[in-house]
């Protein structure tokens, strides 16, 4: 494959924090165009990871590579390509949205008019307008996090990172983040992200890459993550929790009981036999099911699945 | 796909883009000024209501021989510039945390426009300050003595103290990275300051009190301020005080020497 489809490419990357190994070989490519999620827990080293791709911190060992240029070696080429939403807004909190903007247009070199320019233009496609004269510190943290996001869109970049862009958000203000991602996809920028929600990777990400103590444990799509840990699952809500366990007996395969809420979920690997076979198991024990659903797995439950499988391997 | 890649990479061009970005970043900071009036005033008040309360209220100027408001207006100054250091270090500190740092690293702009544009802020902020202190001092009857050029000489050695303690600010400031630190510092300037000639004289204090206070870099400035204002010194014979104006040159040159230096390296290492 050449070189300039790839928009990010990671090799071997290692990072120590006195005795931390934050990063431990982390390898990546992301393709041009496409959104990359970056999955894992707190401290699995994903904004380790986004700091030294966007030339923040230098990596004690190992390559990146942004459009086919190094971070360390032409750090500026990179950063005149790349666009950063760190997980602190970066902003300047005294000055209004539009003072902000235009500063980061004036030192992206844009010059004064067309700086001015760009960030009337990123005001109004974030529904800043009405708000562009006030100060930061007034703002929504949704209004917060477009603005920021719309500072690290002043130039254009053709790769931009999102470290945890909806942490700390409202779900209204997560929606609000989640629709400009999706705009920006469509006019072909490589996204990378990073995220703690699995909701979130499902729903923006092309390819997810999980990662754990500092590298990549599994990689695909989001449909292939949930194959990886076999197939769909049964779900059965019972009325009566006292239930709970019998019913889990009753179920094949790897079970797991949800006592808040009332449900035991099992794997399958054919459907409408498993479905029979459960209802009729259910109705010959006298347990009464208040509902019984079939489904894909959740990526809730890969993570789960690879991180204690991770686990058991280090132990 | 990018708009930023407009820059040729002459060195003629990376300067001019040096000094565009470092004046961006000034402005930035004047910005601040303009949306926060009420804290711009303050910080000019607060000195000028130090030398009210020591030329009315405390008055007398242990062991000063003379005029004590004569005496006293250029240890205020010194004091002034002297404070600067937290002012910086809140500065410094409050970008750090805040994340805004970052952005500016992750821009293809020059690096040390960032702390260009806030050295060229703070000494303005001192300019300003030190204008109004003296216009103070002259409504309640500080004169000078010698011409403008002793005059400018006095200031020039004033805003070198200043630009000394920008430079220990930034580079305290990144040490610390925490506002706790700022208000330890915030603490320990007055100490400091009461340990110079600023207010009293070293012939009033015990001989091995006088001798630390003589080498208080801000005895060297204040005692060749008013030299250089034809105001009544401090007095003493020792060699630190008959070479006031060699130390008020000398000791803000080491120390920028020492922390210009630490303070680059601080702020490069952000990538460590």
């Amino acid at each position: 494959m050449p070189d300039h489809d790839l928009a990010i490419v990671v090799e071997g990357l290692r990072k120590r924090y006195g005795s931390k190994q934050a990063l431990d070989g982390l390898d990546l490519t992301v393709r041009a165009g496409t959104v990359q999620g970056i999955l894992g827990p707190n401290g699995a080293g994903k904004t380790t990871a986004v700091r030294i791709m966007s030339t923040l911190l230098r990596p004690d060992e190992g390559r990146v590579e942004v459009g086919g240029v190094d971070v360390r070696t032409r750090a500026d080429e990179v950063r005149s390509r790349i666009g950063l939403l760190g997980q602190n807004a970066a902003v300047d909190e005294e000055l209004s949205g539009r003072q902000n903007l235009e500063m980061f247009g004036r030192l992206y070199h844009l010059g004064a008019r067309r700086a001015g320019a760009r960030a009337d233009e990123l005001l109004a496609r974030f529904g800043l307008a009405d708000t562009g004269n006030k100060a930061v510190k007034q703002y929504s943290g949704g209004m917060r996090r477009r603005l920021d996001l719309a500072a690290s869109l002043i130039s254009r970049p053709g790769v931009l990172f999102l470290d945890e862009p909806t942490t700390g958000l409202d779900p209204r203000g997560r929606m609000e983040v989640w629709n400009a991602v999706r705009s920006l996809v469509g006019g072909g920028t490589t996204v990378l992200l990073t995220t703690q929600y699995l909701e979130e990777a499902d729903q923006l990400a092309d390819q997810i890459a999980v990662i754990d103590h500092g590298k990549v444990i599994a990689e695909g799509t989001a449909d292939e993550l949930k194959s990886k840990i076999g197939g769909d699952r049964i779900d059965v809500v019972l009325h009566d929790v006292a239930q709970l366990a019998r019913a889990a007996s009753l179920l094949p395969g790897d079970v797991v009981v949800d006592e808040d809420r009332r449900m035991v979920s099992a794997s399958i690997t054919d459907r409408m036999a498993a479905l029979t076979e459960a209802v009729r198991a259910l109705e010959a024990a006298g347990i009464e099911a208040e509902d019984i659903v079939l489904r894909r797995p959740t990526l809730d439950e890969v993570f789960m699945h690879l991180t204690r499988d991770d686990a058991e391997v280090a132990a | 796909m990018s708009e930023a890649t407009s820059e040729s990479s002459g060195t003629g061009s990376r300067l001019s883009w040096a000094a565009a970005d470092s004046w961006t970043m000034t402005r930035r900071e004047l910005a601040h000024w303009a949306r926060q009036p009420v804290q711009v005033v303050v910080g000019l008040v607060f000195p000028v209501m130090m030398l009210l309360m020591f030329s009315y209220l405390i008055g007398g100027g242990q062991g000063v021989a003379g005029d004590f408001k004569a005496y006293l207006l250029p240890g205020m100054l010194t004091m002034t510039m002297a404070f600067g250091l937290e002012a910086t270090m809140l500065a410094v500190t409050q970008d750090l945390g805040k994340g805004v740092i970052d952005r500016f690293r992750s821009m293809p702009m020059n690096q040390g426009a960032v702390l260009v544009g806030r050295s060229v802020a703070d000494m303005l902020q001192s300019v300003v300050g030190l204008v109004v202190m003296v216009a103070v001092g002259y409504a309640i009857g500080w004169r000078w003595h010698e011409g403008l050029a002793s005059f400018l000489g006095a200031m020039g050695l004033l805003l070198l103290l200043r630009f000394a303690m920008l430079w220990v600010g930034i580079h305290l400031a990144m040490v610390a990275g925490k506002p706790e630190l700022v208000q330890a510092v915030q603490i320990l300037v007055w100490p400091v300051s009461f340990l110079s000639n600023a207010i009293a004289s070293p012939e009033s204090m015990p001989s091995w009190l006088g001798t630390i206070v003589e080498w208080n870099p801000m005895s060297a400035t204040a005692t060749a301020v008013r030299a250089l204002f034809g105001n009544p010194g401090a007095g003493g014979d020792s060699w630190a005080a008959t070479h006031a104006e060699l130390l008020a040159v000398a000791w803000p040159v080491v120390l920028i020497a020492v922390f210009f230096p630490l303070a680059v390296k601080r702020f490069r290492d952000l990538s460590r």
